[in-house]
């Protein structure tokens, strides 16, 4: 557990070492949001939709009394999707997604002696694999959020359009009703965002880079990196909520 | 290299090996499975730390230098592995291209010249925007060749370069080794326990049994070995030793 743990940290050194050459590596970064962020818009918006539509009509039958205003579901929604679903539950989403396809890549590349050709050559591995990795999922998953929570309240409209639940302009009235406070909400969701993003790559490259065997080890990194990551962001956002909301 | 010994978890790989590599000829390790010839050849290029003993470059104990002097030396290196080791995503002529990007301040045109002068070495042609899982295994080798050669390296180390080949391509590959060694004059380590290869290009070769240097000679002398163990290695089948006798 030690040995792992300070392997894990001797590997964060690395990627931060100086790049050989910049405008490699930036390429790699360009490269790395289009794999990690953009590929992944598809299964976010979809997921997203269904989660709002889904929770407009949970909460609107739940507090489904004459005492309550509608917009309180557009408000209900909002503050769902802004502090916990999208942040976290995307998250989690993109562990399983992102987490195992950083971990069978680097597995994969360990095992055909791919990364054993790049230290032959005198290439800093670490930071030439991994590094964009991280950053560009620091960059790019926040951004990945916000369009999220796009597609989450959209869900959410296009239910009340479709069923009536609520009226849309209501669920719209809920759904704008921003205060000051939000603003520090955004602020929470997407610095537990970047967190979780350096934990989803950092731990999945781990497993993926420091794999021995072959391609049933493989398969066992790729299941690791999704389980450890999904551990420590339900960890993380626990600590970063009692930090940053209380 | 002086004296090399390694261990894995208590269990010895290594155990004293010394050995001189001779400039601008084809040396050969050979040995069973798992005689340890590939743990040595990680040590030599400075994948593995060995437990014991100094690995020089001409003059630089590989195991002393800093890691700047480490990094400088190893573009001197280039290395073909035993499954060619292209990089999946990158085509073929971003591979050969790959150390001349990353090391060298060519332009794009300069590295585009130089990577079809590799490939057409290796007799690779207008194959350059295929990926490496759109060739064959023997392209595959010779591709990997002519990115071990872009950075014009002083040692080209090659870890069972004929392993997966057909007898025929085996050959070709081991004939574009010895060429490209003396046309470069450069120190070429080849591990093996390919006989063909052997008696082909073994100009200097080092036999290494259980983790230990149990012979070492040339082409010329391997067939009239007196050592046991290298004999079984040699004369493996009942015809061949027939045919000996």
């Amino acid at each position: 557990m030690i040995k792992s743990f300070g392997k894990y940290i001797l590997m964060l050194y690395y990627i931060f070492l100086k790049p050989e050459k910049f405008s490699i590596y930036w390429k790699r970064f360009a490269d790395e949001v289009i794999q990690l962020g953009v590929k992944s818009l598809f299964i976010v918006s979809l997921m997203s939709a269904f989660m709002g539509a889904v929770l407009v009509i949970q909460t609107a039958t739940a507090i489904d009394s004459a005492w309550i205003p509608d917009y309180t579901v557009g408000f209900t929604i909002k503050q769902s999707m802004l502090l916990e679903f999208c942040p976290t539950i995307i998250s989690l989403i993109l562990a399983g997604k992102v987490g195992s396809n950083i971990a069978s890549e680097l597995g994969t590349m360990r095992v055909t002696e791919q990364i054993d050709a790049l230290e032959v050559m005198g290439v800093n591995s670490i930071g030439y694999l991994i590094g964009p990795k991280i950053i560009a999922s620091i960059f790019i998953f926040p951004i990945v959020i916000i369009y999220s929570m796009f597609f989450g309240f959209f869900g959410g409209g296009l239910v009340c359009y479709l069923t009536d639940i609520i009226p849309v302009k209501q669920y719209l009235l809920g759904i704008r009703s921003f205060s000051y406070e939000n603003y520090a909400h955004i602020r929470y969701a997407l610095i537990k965002t970047a967190v979780f993003a350096f934990l989803i790559t950092s731990i999945s490259s781990y497993f993926g880079y420091y794999l021995k065997g072959g391609a049933l080890e493989v398969g066992k990194a790729s299941t690791n990196a999704v389980v450890y990551s999904s551990i420590f962001i339900l960890f993380a956002n626990y600590i970063l909520t009692q930090l940053l909301l209380v | 290299m002086k004296n090399i010994s390694k261990s894995f978890a208590g269990v010895e790989i290594l155990n004293d090996i010394s050995f001189v590599f001779e400039k601008g000829k084809t040396n050969l390790i050979i040995g069973k499975s798992g005689s340890g010839k590939s743990v040595l050849t990680k040590c030599i290029v400075g994948l593995l730390v060995p437990d014991e003993g100094d690995i020089f470059f001409n003059e630089r104990n590989l195991n002393s230098l800093k890691p700047k002097q480490k990094k400088e030396l190893r573009k001197e290196i280039g290395m073909l592995f035993q499954a060619s080791a292209l990089f999946d995503s990158l085509s073929v002529e971003e591979n050969v291209g790959f150390p001349l990007r990353m090391f060298t301040k060519m332009t794009t045109n300069e590295i585009s010249d130089r990577v079809n002068f590799c490939l057409n070495r290796v007799n690779i042609q207008n194959k350059n925007n295929l990926y490496p899982s759109e060739l064959s295994g023997g392209m595959q080798k010779r591709v990997a060749i002519a990115r071990a050669i872009a950075m014009q390296p002083k040692y080209l180390f090659c870890d069972e370069p004929n392993s997966g080949l057909d007898p025929i391509t085996a050959i070709v590959i081991d004939e574009l080794i010895k060429e490209i060694t003396e046309e470069y004059e450069m120190t070429t380590v080849v591990i093996t326990h390919d006989m063909n290869s052997v008696l082909e290009i073994g100009e200097n070769i080092l036999f290494i049994d259980n983790g230990t240097n149990k012979w070492q000679g040339n082409k010329n002398e391997i067939l009239d070995t007196k050592v046991k163990e290298l004999y079984d290695f040699i004369y493996v089948s009942k015809f061949l030793q027939k045919m000996k006798k």
